[in-house]
């Protein structure tokens, strides 16, 4: 039953990935879209966009998904998921890797996980392959 | 339709779905990484299933319906209506060739995944919670996407220099 949900959330999530690219053109790759909102590139005077960036308002529905969802669940703390799983000198150092790889590399699990796999793309078939070992490694020899 | 609510429900659909597959859960992205689990049956193998289910709607609709529309802008093929449906040109990567800059990046990326079981998409999704671990974590990873943003300034204005 929680493999079914498994395949049931992952199919949402393709579906909300392929959706931005098909409707906008984009890749829905959380770490690219948070850097570009946080971190905008000077752009030249072609850029006819006005207002808030689009990475914003996909982050928007991002969190807001999270926050309809711990209203939802309300006060059953038991089913909250647990994010110290380490110690807090290992959490950020976790941080600090997460964003500083993310960016170095190009992308995280969903840039490169799902929308680059799904494109066959070459450079995602290869950054998903190492991610998915060293994050092995690190979790064998830290958990 | 403009792109901007399409960005937005596309934002809350994503953000659904890791929720419902258990993806936004470190137990369960630490439950799969952790081999260890593989000694005593512990092991957790929910994070195949979510990458099965997105790439089986991702695979096939991008190679029906976008493929062949990115193709038809090189190639003058007229016949199938070029670009997405919201604006003038996809937005894909003019990198093709893997390199070390990716590799090294997605080795470290991997380590602090693997360490916190935490990624970028979980980590935004996971605000609503409110918890003070994930607020900490959340910092740190703006920290270093912005550490990665400036090296690569440095670099590149090295570069061409």
């Amino acid at each position: 039953m929680s493999l079914l949900m498994s395949f049931l959330g992952g199919s949402l999530i393709g579906l909300a990935a392929i959706g931005l690219m098909f409707f906008n053109g984009r890749i829905a790759g959380i770490s690219g879209i948070l850097s570009s909102a946080l971190l905008p590139k000077e752009r030249a005077g072609s850029d006819k966009e006005t207002g808030l960036a689009w990475q914003w308002f996909f982050l928007f529905g991002l969190v807001s998904a999270g926050f309809v969802y711990a209203l939802l669940s309300g006060s059953s703390s038991h089913n909250q998921p647990q994010f110290n799983q380490v110690s807090t000198p290992l959490l950020i150092i976790g941080g600090l890797l997460v964003g500083l790889g993310s960016n170095i590399g190009s992308g995280c699990t969903s840039g490169h996980g799902i929308c680059g796999i799904g494109r066959l793309s070459l450079r995602s078939v290869i950054a998903t392959g190492v991610f998915m070992l060293t994050g092995m490694l690190a979790a064998v020899l830290i958990h | 339709m403009n792109n901007k609510w399409i960005a937005s429900l596309s934002g809350l659909l994503f953000g659904a779905g890791l929720l419902l597959s258990g993806m936004a859960e470190p137990t369960k992205v630490i439950g799969f990484l952790d081999l260890k689990g593989l000694l005593d049956g512990s092991w957790d193998p929910s994070l195949m299933f979510v990458m099965a289910g997105a790439l089986s709607v991702y695979i096939s609709v991008f190679h029906l319906y976008v493929k062949p529309r990115v193709k038809s802008r090189t190639s003058a093929n007229s016949a199938i209506s070029s670009g997405p449906v919201c604006d003038s040109q996809y937005h894909l990567p003019e990198v093709k060739k893997p390199d070390g800059q990716l590799i090294f990046g997605a080795g470290i990326f991997g380590l602090g995944w693997g360490i916190a079981g935490i990624c970028p998409g979980p980590a935004l999704v996971n605000l609503g919670s409110l918890d003070i671990s994930l607020g900490l974590f959340m910092l740190a990873m703006i920290t270093g996407l912005y550490i990665g943003k400036l090296s690569q300034n440095y670099l590149g204005s090295q570069a061409q220099a």
